[in-house]
Protein backbone atom coordinates (compact mmCIF):
# COMPACT_ATOMS: atom_id res chain seq x y z
CA UNK A 1 0.00 0.00 0.00
CA UNK A 2 1.25 3.30 -1.38
CA UNK A 3 2.07 5.67 1.88
CA UNK A 4 -0.20 8.58 2.86
CA UNK A 5 1.92 11.66 3.49
CA UNK A 6 0.67 14.87 4.15
CA UNK A 7 2.79 18.37 3.59
CA UNK A 8 1.57 21.73 5.44
CA UNK A 9 2.20 24.18 2.74
CA UNK A 10 2.91 27.88 3.98
CA UNK A 11 2.29 30.84 1.48
CA UNK A 12 4.56 33.27 1.17
CA UNK A 13 4.41 36.63 -0.99
CA UNK A 14 1.17 34.56 -2.59
CA UNK A 15 3.22 31.53 -3.87
CA UNK A 16 3.93 28.25 -1.91
CA UNK A 17 6.78 28.47 0.01
CA UNK A 18 10.22 27.22 -1.27
CA UNK A 19 10.79 24.78 1.89
CA UNK A 20 7.31 23.12 1.54
CA UNK A 21 7.53 22.46 -2.22
CA UNK A 22 11.09 20.76 -0.97
CA UNK A 23 9.01 18.76 1.20
CA UNK A 24 6.22 18.38 -0.94
CA UNK A 25 8.31 17.10 -3.93
CA UNK A 26 10.12 14.37 -1.46
CA UNK A 27 6.75 13.32 -0.20
CA UNK A 28 5.76 12.45 -3.87
CA UNK A 29 8.65 10.02 -4.06
CA UNK A 30 7.88 8.48 -1.11
CA UNK A 31 4.46 7.80 -1.72
CA UNK A 32 0.84 9.76 -2.27
CA UNK A 33 1.41 13.20 -1.08
CA UNK A 34 -1.23 15.45 -0.31
CA UNK A 35 -1.30 19.37 1.01
CA UNK A 36 -2.73 21.40 3.24
CA UNK A 37 -2.70 24.67 2.60
CA UNK A 38 -4.14 27.05 4.65
CA UNK A 39 -4.97 31.08 4.55
CA UNK A 40 -6.65 33.77 2.56
CA UNK A 41 -4.28 33.06 -0.52
CA UNK A 42 -4.40 29.02 -0.09
CA UNK A 43 -7.10 28.76 -2.99
CA UNK A 44 -4.75 31.00 -5.77
CA UNK A 45 -2.36 28.45 -4.30
CA UNK A 46 -3.81 25.41 -4.25
CA UNK A 47 -4.16 24.32 -8.16
CA UNK A 48 -0.68 25.22 -8.44
CA UNK A 49 0.80 22.02 -6.43
CA UNK A 50 -0.10 19.22 -8.45
CA UNK A 51 3.06 20.17 -10.50
CA UNK A 52 5.15 20.00 -7.51
CA UNK A 53 3.49 16.21 -6.72
CA UNK A 54 0.47 17.00 -4.41
CA UNK A 55 -2.37 14.28 -5.28
CA UNK A 56 -5.21 15.76 -3.23
CA UNK A 57 -4.58 19.32 -2.06
CA UNK A 58 -7.49 20.24 1.19
CA UNK A 59 -7.81 23.73 1.24
CA UNK A 60 -9.05 26.52 3.53
CA UNK A 61 -9.00 29.91 2.56
CA UNK A 62 -9.66 31.70 5.43
CA UNK A 63 -7.68 34.97 6.36
CA UNK A 64 -7.81 33.78 9.88
CA UNK A 65 -4.93 31.83 9.42
CA UNK A 66 -3.11 35.16 8.36
CA UNK A 67 -3.56 36.89 11.49
CA UNK A 68 -3.78 34.47 14.43
CA UNK A 69 -0.73 32.09 14.97
CA UNK A 70 -0.15 28.16 15.50
CA UNK A 71 -3.92 27.40 16.90
CA UNK A 72 -6.72 27.88 14.09
CA UNK A 73 -4.15 25.66 12.04
CA UNK A 74 -3.43 23.08 14.64
CA UNK A 75 -7.28 22.84 15.02
CA UNK A 76 -7.65 22.30 11.55
CA UNK A 77 -5.20 19.92 11.22
CA UNK A 78 -6.48 18.07 14.23
CA UNK A 79 -9.93 17.77 12.98
CA UNK A 80 -8.37 16.47 9.42
CA UNK A 81 -6.60 13.62 11.71
CA UNK A 82 -9.41 12.85 13.50
CA UNK A 83 -11.00 11.73 10.09
CA UNK A 84 -8.25 10.16 8.35
CA UNK A 85 -5.19 9.05 9.83
CA UNK A 86 -2.34 9.28 7.17
CA UNK A 87 0.92 7.31 7.58
CA UNK A 88 3.32 10.67 7.98
CA UNK A 89 3.05 13.96 8.33
CA UNK A 90 6.26 15.50 6.74
CA UNK A 91 6.40 19.60 7.21
CA UNK A 92 9.07 22.03 6.79
CA UNK A 93 11.01 23.72 9.81
CA UNK A 94 10.08 27.03 9.74
CA UNK A 95 9.24 29.87 12.44
CA UNK A 96 5.53 29.07 12.41
CA UNK A 97 5.56 25.25 11.04
CA UNK A 98 7.56 24.47 14.06
CA UNK A 99 4.91 25.79 16.51
CA UNK A 100 2.47 24.04 14.59
CA UNK A 101 4.00 20.62 14.84
CA UNK A 102 5.18 20.63 18.26
CA UNK A 103 1.45 21.02 19.42
CA UNK A 104 -0.03 18.43 16.92
CA UNK A 105 2.26 16.16 18.19
CA UNK A 106 1.39 16.88 21.91
CA UNK A 107 -2.82 16.98 21.01
CA UNK A 108 -2.49 13.62 19.32
CA UNK A 109 0.77 11.83 20.74
CA UNK A 110 2.57 11.68 17.68
CA UNK A 111 6.20 10.92 17.55
CA UNK A 112 7.80 13.68 16.42
CA UNK A 113 11.64 13.55 14.33
CA UNK A 114 13.17 16.68 13.96
CA UNK A 115 16.38 18.49 11.44
CA UNK A 116 15.51 14.94 9.32
CA UNK A 117 17.85 15.05 5.72
CA UNK A 118 16.33 12.18 4.41
CA UNK A 119 14.21 9.12 5.28
CA UNK A 120 12.74 6.22 3.17
CA UNK A 121 10.32 3.12 3.79
CA UNK A 122 11.55 -0.52 4.93
CA UNK A 123 8.66 -2.30 4.01
CA UNK A 124 6.39 -0.80 6.38
CA UNK A 125 9.03 1.31 9.39
CA UNK A 126 9.76 4.68 8.20
CA UNK A 127 13.51 5.07 8.41
CA UNK A 128 14.71 9.28 8.90
CA UNK A 129 18.68 10.43 8.86
CA UNK A 130 19.51 13.08 11.09
CA UNK A 131 22.88 14.23 11.53
CA UNK A 132 23.88 14.24 14.76
CA UNK A 133 26.62 16.54 16.24
CA UNK A 134 29.79 16.59 13.88
CA UNK A 135 30.59 13.28 12.96
CA UNK A 136 27.51 10.89 13.46
CA UNK A 137 24.17 10.44 11.62
CA UNK A 138 21.55 8.83 13.30
CA UNK A 139 18.56 6.59 11.97
CA UNK A 140 15.60 7.35 13.87
CA UNK A 141 11.89 5.80 13.45
CA UNK A 142 8.22 5.88 15.23
CA UNK A 143 8.21 3.04 17.10
CA UNK A 144 4.31 1.95 16.56
CA UNK A 145 1.75 1.87 14.71
CA UNK A 146 -0.32 4.89 13.22
CA UNK A 147 0.57 8.45 12.18
CA UNK A 148 4.31 10.14 13.19
CA UNK A 149 5.48 13.89 12.59
CA UNK A 150 8.91 14.88 10.77
CA UNK A 151 10.14 18.20 10.41
CA UNK A 152 12.82 18.33 7.40
CA UNK A 153 15.98 20.86 7.65
CA UNK A 154 15.26 23.41 5.33
CA UNK A 155 17.30 22.39 1.41
CA UNK A 156 17.54 18.49 2.25
CA UNK A 157 15.42 17.96 -0.94
CA UNK A 158 15.33 19.52 -4.21
CA UNK A 159 11.90 21.18 -5.77
CA UNK A 160 10.97 18.80 -8.41
CA UNK A 161 8.41 19.45 -11.12
CA UNK A 162 5.61 16.49 -11.93
CA UNK A 163 4.52 17.48 -15.15
CA UNK A 164 0.93 17.59 -15.89
CA UNK A 165 -0.38 16.16 -12.68
CA UNK A 166 -3.51 17.83 -11.44
CA UNK A 167 -4.48 17.35 -7.80
CA UNK A 168 -7.66 16.99 -6.39
CA UNK A 169 -8.81 20.16 -4.55
CA UNK A 170 -11.01 19.45 -1.35
CA UNK A 171 -12.63 22.35 0.23
CA UNK A 172 -12.48 22.21 4.06
CA UNK A 173 -15.36 23.09 6.01
CA UNK A 174 -13.92 23.50 9.28
CA UNK A 175 -15.42 26.11 11.64
CA UNK A 176 -13.04 28.27 13.46
CA UNK A 177 -12.80 28.79 17.32
CA UNK A 178 -12.57 32.37 18.77
CA UNK A 179 -11.01 30.89 21.56
CA UNK A 180 -7.81 29.73 18.96
CA UNK A 181 -7.66 33.12 17.66
CA UNK A 182 -5.27 34.10 20.23
CA UNK A 183 -2.05 34.91 19.64
CA UNK A 184 -2.71 37.75 17.30
CA UNK A 185 0.07 39.19 14.88
CA UNK A 186 -0.55 43.19 15.53
CA UNK A 187 2.42 43.92 12.83
CA UNK A 188 4.86 42.95 10.47
CA UNK A 189 8.09 44.67 9.97
CA UNK A 190 10.62 43.64 7.74
CA UNK A 191 13.91 44.97 8.15
CA UNK A 192 16.15 46.28 5.03
CA UNK A 193 19.41 44.92 4.81
CA UNK A 194 21.64 45.86 1.54
CA UNK A 195 22.22 42.90 -0.68
CA UNK A 196 20.57 39.39 -0.94
CA UNK A 197 19.03 37.85 1.56
CA UNK A 198 21.23 35.06 3.23
CA UNK A 199 19.22 32.36 1.92
CA UNK A 200 19.34 33.21 -1.06
CA UNK A 201 22.92 34.77 -1.36
CA UNK A 202 25.07 32.46 -3.65
CA UNK A 203 28.23 34.02 -1.49
CA UNK A 204 28.12 34.54 2.04
CA UNK A 205 30.95 35.94 4.36
CA UNK A 206 30.65 34.85 7.94
CA UNK A 207 32.16 35.94 11.47
CA UNK A 208 32.99 34.55 14.56
CA UNK A 209 34.86 35.13 18.18
CA UNK A 210 37.89 35.23 15.99
CA UNK A 211 36.76 39.03 15.49
CA UNK A 212 38.11 39.83 18.72
CA UNK A 213 34.65 42.68 18.76
CA UNK A 214 32.09 43.86 17.20
CA UNK A 215 33.08 46.41 15.55
CA UNK A 216 35.68 44.63 13.28
CA UNK A 217 32.39 42.72 11.92
CA UNK A 218 32.66 45.45 9.61
CA UNK A 219 35.44 43.74 7.50
CA UNK A 220 32.84 41.10 7.04
CA UNK A 221 30.45 42.91 5.86
CA UNK A 222 32.91 44.94 3.53
CA UNK A 223 33.97 41.68 1.68
CA UNK A 224 30.57 40.67 1.67
CA UNK A 225 29.73 43.95 -0.02
CA UNK A 226 32.48 43.58 -2.83
CA UNK A 227 32.25 40.12 -3.33
CA UNK A 228 28.05 40.32 -3.73
CA UNK A 229 27.19 38.43 -1.25
CA UNK A 230 25.81 38.41 2.10
CA UNK A 231 27.15 38.64 5.61
CA UNK A 232 26.57 36.23 8.26
CA UNK A 233 27.46 34.79 11.70
CA UNK A 234 28.06 32.27 14.63
CA UNK A 235 25.58 31.43 17.26
CA UNK A 236 28.41 33.00 19.61
CA UNK A 237 28.83 36.55 18.66
CA UNK A 238 24.88 36.83 18.05
CA UNK A 239 24.39 35.23 22.02
CA UNK A 240 27.03 37.82 22.79
CA UNK A 241 25.06 40.55 21.35
CA UNK A 242 26.88 41.58 18.25
CA UNK A 243 24.21 40.74 15.99
CA UNK A 244 20.71 40.07 15.72
CA UNK A 245 19.41 36.53 15.53
CA UNK A 246 18.49 36.76 11.40
CA UNK A 247 22.17 36.39 11.37
CA UNK A 248 22.50 33.42 12.70
CA UNK A 249 23.71 30.33 10.92
CA UNK A 250 24.23 27.10 12.14
CA UNK A 251 22.22 24.35 12.98
CA UNK A 252 19.97 26.59 15.22
CA UNK A 253 19.16 30.04 12.93
CA UNK A 254 19.55 29.18 9.36
CA UNK A 255 20.89 26.58 7.16
CA UNK A 256 23.21 27.73 3.84
CA UNK A 257 24.16 26.23 0.75
CA UNK A 258 25.87 28.99 -1.51
CA UNK A 259 28.07 28.34 -4.07
CA UNK A 260 31.00 30.01 -1.72
CA UNK A 261 30.87 30.25 2.01
CA UNK A 262 33.73 32.15 3.78
CA UNK A 263 34.33 31.42 7.25
CA UNK A 264 36.29 34.90 9.35
CA UNK A 265 37.33 33.94 12.62
CA UNK A 266 35.20 30.93 12.77
CA UNK A 267 35.98 27.81 14.98
CA UNK A 268 33.89 25.83 13.45
CA UNK A 269 31.48 24.31 16.20
CA UNK A 270 29.41 21.43 15.30
CA UNK A 271 25.83 23.60 15.38
CA UNK A 272 27.66 25.94 12.90
CA UNK A 273 29.35 23.62 10.74
CA UNK A 274 26.10 21.91 10.92
CA UNK A 275 24.18 25.19 9.15
CA UNK A 276 27.08 25.78 6.20
CA UNK A 277 28.81 22.78 5.02
CA UNK A 278 26.62 21.87 2.25
CA UNK A 279 28.39 25.03 0.59
CA UNK A 280 30.20 24.55 -2.90
CA UNK A 281 33.71 26.06 -1.95
CA UNK A 282 34.61 26.67 1.91
CA UNK A 283 37.09 28.90 2.25
CA UNK A 284 38.50 29.32 5.91
CA UNK A 285 40.07 31.83 7.69
CA UNK A 286 41.64 31.29 11.53
CA UNK A 287 44.64 31.60 13.52
CA UNK A 288 44.58 28.05 15.01
CA UNK A 289 45.56 25.24 12.83
CA UNK A 290 43.82 22.69 15.05
CA UNK A 291 40.19 24.54 14.55
CA UNK A 292 37.33 22.16 13.41
CA UNK A 293 36.77 24.74 10.37
CA UNK A 294 39.89 23.78 8.25
CA UNK A 295 38.63 19.82 8.19
CA UNK A 296 35.58 21.05 6.16
CA UNK A 297 37.31 24.01 4.34
CA UNK A 298 38.44 23.60 0.41
CA UNK A 299 41.06 26.22 1.26
CA UNK A 300 41.74 26.91 4.74
CA UNK A 301 44.45 29.72 5.51
CA UNK A 302 46.14 29.86 8.80
CA UNK A 303 46.88 33.34 10.17
CA UNK A 304 45.06 36.36 11.32
CA UNK A 305 41.77 37.25 10.41
CA UNK A 306 42.59 41.39 10.98
CA UNK A 307 45.38 41.47 9.03
CA UNK A 308 44.22 39.49 5.92
CA UNK A 309 40.83 41.00 5.80
CA UNK A 310 41.24 44.26 4.32
CA UNK A 311 44.00 43.00 2.04
CA UNK A 312 41.16 40.82 1.09
CA UNK A 313 38.95 43.77 0.55
CA UNK A 314 41.47 45.39 -1.52
CA UNK A 315 42.92 42.50 -3.95
CA UNK A 316 39.19 41.73 -4.76
CA UNK A 317 38.38 45.13 -5.22
CA UNK A 318 41.41 45.22 -7.72
CA UNK A 319 40.96 42.26 -9.52
CA UNK A 320 37.19 42.96 -10.24
CA UNK A 321 38.36 46.02 -11.70
CA UNK A 322 40.58 44.06 -14.46
CA UNK A 323 37.60 42.00 -15.03
CA UNK B 1 3.29 37.51 38.50
CA UNK B 2 4.11 34.18 39.10
CA UNK B 3 6.99 33.77 36.44
CA UNK B 4 8.67 30.85 35.27
CA UNK B 5 11.69 29.58 33.75
CA UNK B 6 12.22 25.97 32.09
CA UNK B 7 16.04 25.02 32.06
CA UNK B 8 18.53 22.83 31.20
CA UNK B 9 21.78 21.01 31.97
CA UNK B 10 23.83 19.67 28.87
CA UNK B 11 27.33 18.62 28.01
CA UNK B 12 29.35 22.27 27.86
CA UNK B 13 28.88 22.91 24.47
CA UNK B 14 32.37 24.86 24.28
CA UNK B 15 34.58 22.51 25.57
CA UNK B 16 32.39 18.64 25.15
CA UNK B 17 31.55 17.36 21.40
CA UNK B 18 28.56 15.51 22.58
CA UNK B 19 28.48 12.01 21.73
CA UNK B 20 25.79 8.95 22.04
CA UNK B 21 26.20 6.18 23.90
CA UNK B 22 26.00 3.22 21.32
CA UNK B 23 24.31 1.07 23.66
CA UNK B 24 21.74 2.56 25.32
CA UNK B 25 21.78 5.72 22.58
CA UNK B 26 21.69 8.19 25.23
CA UNK B 27 23.75 11.52 25.20
CA UNK B 28 26.83 10.63 27.01
CA UNK B 29 26.43 12.21 30.44
CA UNK B 30 29.09 10.97 32.79
CA UNK B 31 32.49 11.87 32.90
CA UNK B 32 32.13 15.26 30.97
CA UNK B 33 31.44 18.93 32.04
CA UNK B 34 27.84 19.62 32.50
CA UNK B 35 26.31 22.97 32.53
CA UNK B 36 23.10 25.35 32.36
CA UNK B 37 22.77 25.64 28.51
CA UNK B 38 24.05 28.94 27.34
CA UNK B 39 20.88 29.58 25.49
CA UNK B 40 18.95 29.15 28.75
CA UNK B 41 21.32 32.07 30.74
CA UNK B 42 19.79 34.57 27.69
CA UNK B 43 16.21 33.16 28.98
CA UNK B 44 16.85 33.46 32.03
CA UNK B 45 17.98 36.93 31.97
CA UNK B 46 15.03 37.85 30.48
CA UNK B 47 13.22 36.48 32.53
CA UNK B 48 14.48 38.44 35.75
CA UNK B 49 14.51 41.61 33.88
CA UNK B 50 10.39 41.59 33.24
CA UNK B 51 10.65 40.24 36.68
CA UNK B 52 12.14 43.21 38.02
CA UNK B 53 10.47 45.86 35.54
CA UNK B 54 6.95 44.28 36.90
CA UNK B 55 7.51 44.53 40.37
CA UNK B 56 5.89 42.08 43.33
CA UNK B 57 6.84 38.92 41.26
CA UNK B 58 8.33 35.88 41.86
CA UNK B 59 11.01 33.47 39.42
CA UNK B 60 11.10 30.15 39.89
CA UNK B 61 13.39 28.11 37.24
CA UNK B 62 12.15 24.36 36.95
CA UNK B 63 14.79 21.34 35.01
CA UNK B 64 13.92 18.19 34.96
CA UNK B 65 17.24 15.70 34.35
CA UNK B 66 19.34 13.88 37.05
CA UNK B 67 20.60 14.69 40.51
CA UNK B 68 23.46 16.43 38.38
CA UNK B 69 21.05 19.23 37.05
CA UNK B 70 20.55 20.89 40.75
CA UNK B 71 23.94 22.27 40.00
CA UNK B 72 22.51 23.81 36.69
CA UNK B 73 19.65 25.51 38.91
CA UNK B 74 21.96 26.56 41.47
CA UNK B 75 23.22 28.79 38.77
CA UNK B 76 20.26 30.05 37.81
CA UNK B 77 19.95 31.01 41.21
CA UNK B 78 23.03 32.65 41.73
CA UNK B 79 21.97 34.94 38.61
CA UNK B 80 19.11 35.97 40.92
CA UNK B 81 16.57 33.53 40.32
CA UNK B 82 14.51 33.25 43.58
CA UNK B 83 13.24 29.61 43.60
CA UNK B 84 14.18 25.96 42.17
CA UNK B 85 12.33 22.89 41.59
CA UNK B 86 14.05 19.61 40.24
CA UNK B 87 12.15 16.76 38.65
CA UNK B 88 14.13 13.80 39.18
CA UNK B 89 13.23 9.99 39.15
CA UNK B 90 14.85 7.26 37.57
CA UNK B 91 12.01 6.46 34.70
CA UNK B 92 11.98 9.95 33.29
CA UNK B 93 15.73 8.43 31.58
CA UNK B 94 15.28 8.58 28.01
CA UNK B 95 12.24 10.95 27.63
CA UNK B 96 11.89 12.34 24.03
CA UNK B 97 10.07 15.44 23.47
CA UNK B 98 6.64 14.86 24.91
CA UNK B 99 7.57 12.52 27.83
CA UNK B 100 9.63 15.97 28.47
CA UNK B 101 6.83 18.50 28.36
CA UNK B 102 4.54 16.11 29.60
CA UNK B 103 6.93 15.62 33.28
CA UNK B 104 7.01 19.91 32.81
CA UNK B 105 3.66 21.28 32.29
CA UNK B 106 2.87 18.18 35.30
CA UNK B 107 4.93 20.15 37.37
CA UNK B 108 3.83 23.62 36.17
CA UNK B 109 0.28 22.99 36.25
CA UNK B 110 0.40 22.97 40.35
CA UNK B 111 1.66 26.55 40.64
CA UNK B 112 -0.70 28.28 38.15
CA UNK B 113 1.87 30.23 36.19
CA UNK B 114 1.49 33.92 34.93
CA UNK B 115 4.42 33.51 32.80
CA UNK B 116 6.36 30.37 31.46
CA UNK B 117 10.08 31.48 29.62
CA UNK B 118 11.93 29.00 27.76
CA UNK B 119 14.58 29.12 25.49
CA UNK B 120 13.81 28.84 21.75
CA UNK B 121 15.80 25.07 21.56
CA UNK B 122 18.25 23.95 23.81
CA UNK B 123 21.13 23.79 22.74
CA UNK B 124 22.29 19.80 22.41
CA UNK B 125 19.16 18.42 21.35
CA UNK B 126 18.08 21.55 18.95
CA UNK B 127 14.40 20.60 18.59
CA UNK B 128 12.09 23.59 19.90
CA UNK B 129 9.16 21.32 19.97
CA UNK B 130 9.02 21.33 23.86
CA UNK B 131 8.15 24.68 24.64
CA UNK B 132 4.99 24.15 22.03
CA UNK B 133 4.06 20.95 23.70
CA UNK B 134 4.41 22.18 27.13
CA UNK B 135 1.80 25.16 26.21
CA UNK B 136 -0.45 22.32 24.29
CA UNK B 137 -0.45 20.13 27.84
CA UNK B 138 -1.19 23.26 29.21
CA UNK B 139 -3.96 24.39 26.83
CA UNK B 140 -1.87 28.04 26.87
CA UNK B 141 -1.04 30.00 24.34
CA UNK B 142 2.66 30.33 23.04
CA UNK B 143 4.45 33.56 22.23
CA UNK B 144 7.74 32.00 20.38
CA UNK B 145 10.99 32.97 19.16
CA UNK B 146 10.79 36.71 21.08
CA UNK B 147 13.59 39.01 21.01
CA UNK B 148 11.53 41.68 22.93
CA UNK B 149 8.94 41.33 25.36
CA UNK B 150 6.75 43.75 27.64
CA UNK B 151 3.70 42.87 29.41
CA UNK B 152 0.79 45.04 29.89
CA UNK B 153 -1.64 43.99 32.15
CA UNK B 154 -3.20 40.96 31.56
CA UNK B 155 -1.49 40.28 28.33
CA UNK B 156 2.36 40.24 26.60
CA UNK B 157 3.39 41.94 24.03
CA UNK B 158 6.68 40.20 21.62
CA UNK B 159 8.46 40.85 18.85
CA UNK B 160 9.14 37.63 17.38
CA UNK B 161 11.97 36.95 15.22
CA UNK B 162 11.20 36.08 11.50
CA UNK B 163 13.34 35.40 8.14
CA UNK B 164 13.31 38.88 6.77
CA UNK B 165 12.40 41.38 10.15
CA UNK B 166 10.06 40.43 13.19
CA UNK B 167 6.25 40.68 14.01
CA UNK B 168 4.84 42.38 16.88
CA UNK B 169 2.48 39.83 18.46
CA UNK B 170 0.33 39.56 21.44
CA UNK B 171 -1.34 37.32 23.57
CA UNK B 172 -3.65 37.27 26.96
CA UNK B 173 -1.88 35.40 30.18
CA UNK B 174 -1.10 32.98 31.01
CA UNK B 175 1.52 32.39 28.48
CA UNK B 176 4.71 30.39 27.27
CA UNK B 177 7.39 32.43 25.81
CA UNK B 178 10.49 31.24 23.82
CA UNK B 179 13.10 33.57 23.94
CA UNK B 180 15.54 33.72 21.32
CA UNK B 181 19.30 33.08 21.63
CA UNK B 182 21.19 36.52 22.06
CA UNK B 183 18.08 38.44 22.82
CA UNK B 184 19.08 39.49 26.02
CA UNK B 185 22.39 40.37 27.82
CA UNK B 186 23.45 37.60 29.55
CA UNK B 187 23.93 37.90 33.64
CA UNK B 188 27.22 36.49 35.68
CA UNK B 189 26.64 35.39 39.02
CA UNK B 190 28.38 37.80 41.50
CA UNK B 191 29.40 36.20 44.81
CA UNK B 192 26.89 37.60 46.63
CA UNK B 193 24.78 36.24 44.32
CA UNK B 194 26.53 32.47 44.70
CA UNK B 195 26.32 33.06 48.31
CA UNK B 196 22.17 33.92 48.54
CA UNK B 197 21.62 31.33 46.36
CA UNK B 198 22.22 28.44 48.56
CA UNK B 199 19.52 29.74 50.89
CA UNK B 200 16.73 30.02 48.60
CA UNK B 201 14.21 27.54 48.08
CA UNK B 202 15.05 24.25 45.90
CA UNK B 203 12.57 21.70 45.87
CA UNK B 204 13.07 17.95 44.23
CA UNK B 205 9.53 16.13 43.04
CA UNK B 206 9.45 12.56 41.53
CA UNK B 207 7.00 11.40 39.48
CA UNK B 208 5.28 9.84 41.94
CA UNK B 209 4.41 13.65 42.97
CA UNK B 210 3.11 14.80 39.89
CA UNK B 211 1.01 11.95 39.71
CA UNK B 212 2.36 10.94 36.25
CA UNK B 213 2.48 7.46 35.15
CA UNK B 214 5.79 5.49 34.13
CA UNK B 215 4.40 4.30 31.18
CA UNK B 216 3.96 7.60 29.44
CA UNK B 217 7.40 9.06 30.61
CA UNK B 218 10.96 7.90 29.78
CA UNK B 219 12.02 5.48 27.28
CA UNK B 220 8.82 3.74 28.28
CA UNK B 221 6.55 6.13 26.61
CA UNK B 222 9.16 7.60 24.10
CA UNK B 223 7.25 8.27 20.20
CA UNK B 224 10.59 8.33 18.76
CA UNK B 225 13.11 5.69 19.01
CA UNK B 226 16.76 5.66 17.42
CA UNK B 227 17.35 2.57 15.14
CA UNK B 228 21.29 3.08 14.53
CA UNK B 229 24.41 5.31 14.90
CA UNK B 230 26.40 5.55 11.93
CA UNK B 231 28.88 7.55 10.51
CA UNK B 232 28.64 10.71 8.95
CA UNK B 233 29.96 11.63 5.24
CA UNK B 234 32.95 13.79 5.16
CA UNK B 235 33.92 16.49 3.05
CA UNK B 236 37.05 15.90 0.70
CA UNK B 237 40.18 17.14 2.46
CA UNK B 238 41.23 20.49 1.13
CA UNK B 239 44.34 22.50 0.85
CA UNK B 240 45.29 24.17 4.65
CA UNK B 241 48.34 26.91 4.07
CA UNK B 242 49.60 28.93 7.08
CA UNK B 243 49.69 33.04 5.71
CA UNK B 244 53.15 34.03 4.89
CA UNK B 245 51.88 37.63 3.88
CA UNK B 246 50.38 36.37 0.53
CA UNK B 247 47.00 35.29 2.03
CA UNK B 248 44.66 37.42 0.01
CA UNK B 249 46.09 36.48 -3.54
CA UNK B 250 45.78 33.05 -2.49
CA UNK B 251 42.88 33.34 -1.92
CA UNK B 252 41.72 35.95 -4.67
CA UNK B 253 43.75 33.24 -7.21
CA UNK B 254 40.77 30.77 -5.51
CA UNK B 255 38.00 32.88 -6.18
CA UNK B 256 39.19 33.84 -9.74
CA UNK B 257 39.66 29.68 -10.70
CA UNK B 258 36.17 28.93 -10.19
CA UNK B 259 35.08 32.34 -11.21
CA UNK B 260 33.85 33.35 -8.33
CA UNK B 261 34.31 37.05 -8.66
Amino acid sequence: MAKTIWVLVEIEDGRPARSSLEVLSKAAHLGRAEAIVLGSAAATVAPSLGEFGAEKVYVHADPTYDTYLTLPAVDTLSALLQRQQPDLLLFPTTYDVRDIAARLSARHNLGLITDATDLRYEGERLEVTVPWGGENVVVATHPYQGTGIVLARPKAFSVERFEGRQAEIEQLTVTLRPESQQMKILDRVEVQSEGPALEDASIIVSGGRGLGKPENYRLVEELATVLGGAPGATRAIVDAGWLPYSYQIGQTGKTVKPTLYIACGISGAIQHLAGMKGSKYIIAINKDEHAPIFSVADLGIVGDVLTILPQLIEEVKRRKTQL
Amino acid sequence: MKIFVCVKQIPDPNTVESKLDPATKRLVRTGVSLVLDPGDETTIAAAIKLRDSLGNSELTAISMGPASAQEALRRALAMGVDRAILISDPALAGSDVLGTARTLAAALKRENPDLIFCSTESTDGYTGMVPGAIAEFLGLPQLTFAREINVEGTKAVIKRVTQTGYEVVESPLPAVVTIASGSFEAIYPTMKGIMSARKKPFSQLSLSDLGLDPSQVGEAGAREQILSIGKAEARAAGQIIKDEGNAAEIIADFLQRHQLL
